[in-house]
């Protein structure tokens, strides 16, 4: 016989389904499942019945179902221009063939599709757009946090100007960042666009810090003790920050490194619908300028989407947290 | 016979807001290799100081630490520290934990295998073998201290120090560890200073009982030699003459000749009433 076993949290449903349920497993039930959808279909009547009584100069705001349908429709219309593009490519390659045969010395010329991107390419480029941000902020913030952690004289001189740089919005930098990228990345055969380095350098700048400052105080938290140790084992300085303070600053390091990854996804969203940057917040842009009946319940949808891509972020941040760090204890939820 | 280990006139003073507070003064003690010494005294007066000057964790204001010819300068594996609370790295097993210091102190001498087979031996001394891939946190108190032990020994270091090994844990446990240490003392005749509160402890395992004044300017007031023959059985000598002995004489030195008077801190209440008593 073959006995299932089910992980805990489904342990309620399998109840149910038996028909064997225990007060606990209701309990459960209810926390895991009969609350949470109660919340959200009270928020959306509210939603409902807010959004009749609101009236803009482009028609009603949008309900539940008005965002569903415009959801809808923003699949159906990235599944045309795919199709669009098959075709192109095809016709493409039909032509080549012919004239090929016709002319076998001609050097056929490849044209790349040029389809203005859907809503599905834009979240691509901004997921992509904000993990090198993210990447390039935690290359720079972990060894430096690492640095001022340690010294005290690092840490004195580098302090105000963190402490300066800090609170800075993303909005002051664009100009400067826009303006330095124009400035410095002139290349005939640009590998990347330059509206991906002014984005990705905004979210570096401004999500570093939560990541710097939590390094730093993750290594001056470093126990005596521990400390102790090291200097009767005589480690190295090298040994001494592999072997003792890294994995001692883990789990603060981690908190910084999930605190900025949820700045740097805010800060790209502005970032690119103030500088017309490819991406989400440019469609939001474009669909305010557009101003059509349906503009509203299509940024609607992406402000729902940018949600989801933000949190589903964070629980990607949160696993590879529970995955590193030792400290089982210090993983939030 | 010359001393393995020899103090001469350690002295320490701390520099304090209040200006300068002399912890230690002509601290004077020589001892030789393979002897357990235990360090008593009331709290507060500078036992753990004189071990952080041996283990060169500190350094000593006025005179010097010789070890073995040796002047200590800076902590190192050859005085190997057991902590009061385990010091071990909680991200790594109890082998891990071990490993390391096994391979920071034997790492040109010892292949990967011996230094494998080196790691368990010291374990297994220890009676950890059947955990040793647990991390601390997956262990009692009692077990975090015979892995703090085994690192220690796993070092080979010419003095054990070991800073109250065994003060945060509960008694049964304290007796199954003192066997335990008395067991390797004798197998490995390791050179072990021990700082401890409790006499009963430092009678039953020290060759000499060093006692401590109290600070300020705190030193050596009496050094007792317990000649009580080895193997120890803590039952037997429960009625033993020279354990009583022995055990009195540390108990009037901490209790009458340096008894710690800590004034009691009066309530507001009881001084008016003393205040209006007075008046």
């Amino acid at each position: 016989m073959v006995t299932l076993t089910f992980p805990t949290w489904m342990e309620p449903y399998r109840a149910l389904a038996t028909g064997k349920m225990t007060g606990d497993q209701w309990q459960a039930l209810l926390r895991q499942l009969i609350w949470p959808v109660m919340g959200i279909a009270t928020f959306l009547l509210l939603w409902q019945l807010a959004a009749q009584r609101i009236d803009t100069s482009l028609g009603q705001f949008p309900g539940p179902v008005d965002v569903w349908e415009q959801a809808g429709s923003l699949v159906d219309e990235h599944q045309a221009s795919r199709a669009k593009e098959a075709a192109f490519h095809e016709r493409q390659e039909k032509y080549i063939a012919s004239r090929l045969q016709q002319q076998p010395e001609w050097e056929p010329v490849y044209r790349s599709y040029t389809g203005a991107p859907t809503f599905f390419d834009q979240i691509g480029t901004s997921l992509i757009t904000v993990m090198s941000g993210f990447l390039l902020a935690s290359a720079i913030a972990i060894p430096l946090g690492i640095v001022i952690g340690l010294s005290s004289t690092a840490h004195a001189a580098m302090n105000p100007l963190i402490q300066l740089f800090k609170p800075v919005s993303p909005l002051a930098w664009l100009p400067l960042v826009t303006m330095v990228v124009s400035a410095v990345y002139v290349t005939d055969d640009p590998l990347v666009a330059k509206s991906f380095l002014t984005s990705m350098f905004t979210v570096s700048l401004c999500c570093l810090w939560p990541t710097l400052m939590n390094t730093s105080v993750g290594v001056t938290s470093v126990s005596q003790d521990l400390t102790n140790v090291s200097m009767v084992l005589r480690l190295n300085a090298l040994s001494h920050v592999r072997k003792i303070v890294l994995p001692s600053a883990l789990p603060m390091m981690f908190t910084g490194l999930r605190l900025s990854l949820g700045i740097a996804w805010m800060v790209l969203i502005a970032a690119e619908m103030l500088a017309q940057n490819p991406g989400l917040g440019k469609f939001v842009w474009d669909e305010f300028q557009n101003g059509s009946s349906q503009s509203l319940g299509r940024i609607m949808v992406a402000v729902i989407v940018i949600g989801l891509i933000g949190f589903l972020l964070d629980r990607l941040m949160l696993m590879l947290q529970r995955a590193l760090v030792w400290d089982k204890s210090s993983v939030q939820r | 016979m010359k001393a393995l280990l020899e103090l001469s006139n350690v002295g320490m003073k701390f520099d304090t807001p209040k200006g300068q507070f002399e912890a230690l003064k002509d601290v004077n003690l020589k001892i030789e290799s393979g002897e357990f010494v235990s360090l008593i005294g009331h709290s507060g007066c500078g036992k753990s100081t004189v071990l952080n000057i041996v283990a060169g964790l500190l350094q000593a204001t006025d005179g010097g630490v010789i070890l073995d010819k040796h002047e200590v300068t800076e902590p190192g594996p050859e005085r190997a520290v057991v902590f009061q609370n385990h010091s071990l790295l909680p991200w790594l097993t109890a082998f891990e934990n071990v490993e390391l210091a096994v391979k920071q102190v034997f790492k040109k001498t010892k292949s990967k295998t011996e230094i494998r087979d080196w790691v368990e031996h010291n374990l297994e001394l220890v009676h950890m073998a059947h955990a040793m891939h647990k991390k601390p946190d997956e262990i009692s108190g009692g077990m975090k201290q015979r892995v703090g032990i085994a690192r220690a020994l796993a070092m080979q270091p010419q003095v054990l120090l070991m800073d109250e090994p065994f003060g945060a844990l509960d008694a049964l446990t304290r007796a199954h560890l003192q066997d335990s240490l008395m067991e390797i003392h004798a197998q490995l005749g390791t050179t072990v200073i021990m700082i401890t509160h409790d006499v009963d402890e430092a009678v039953l395992l020290s060759d000499r009982i060093v006692m401590m004044t109290n600070g300020p300017s705190a030193t050596i007031g009496e050094i007792l030699d317990v000649d009580i023959p080895r193997p120890r059985d803590r039952l037997a000598l429960a009625d033993d003459a020279t354990f009583v002995r022995c055990r009195q004489q540390v108990l009037q030195f901490l209790y009458e000749k340096q008894r710690k008077v800590e004034p009691m801190p009066k309530r507001n209440s009881e001084n008016a009433e003393a205040a209006r008593k007075r008046a």
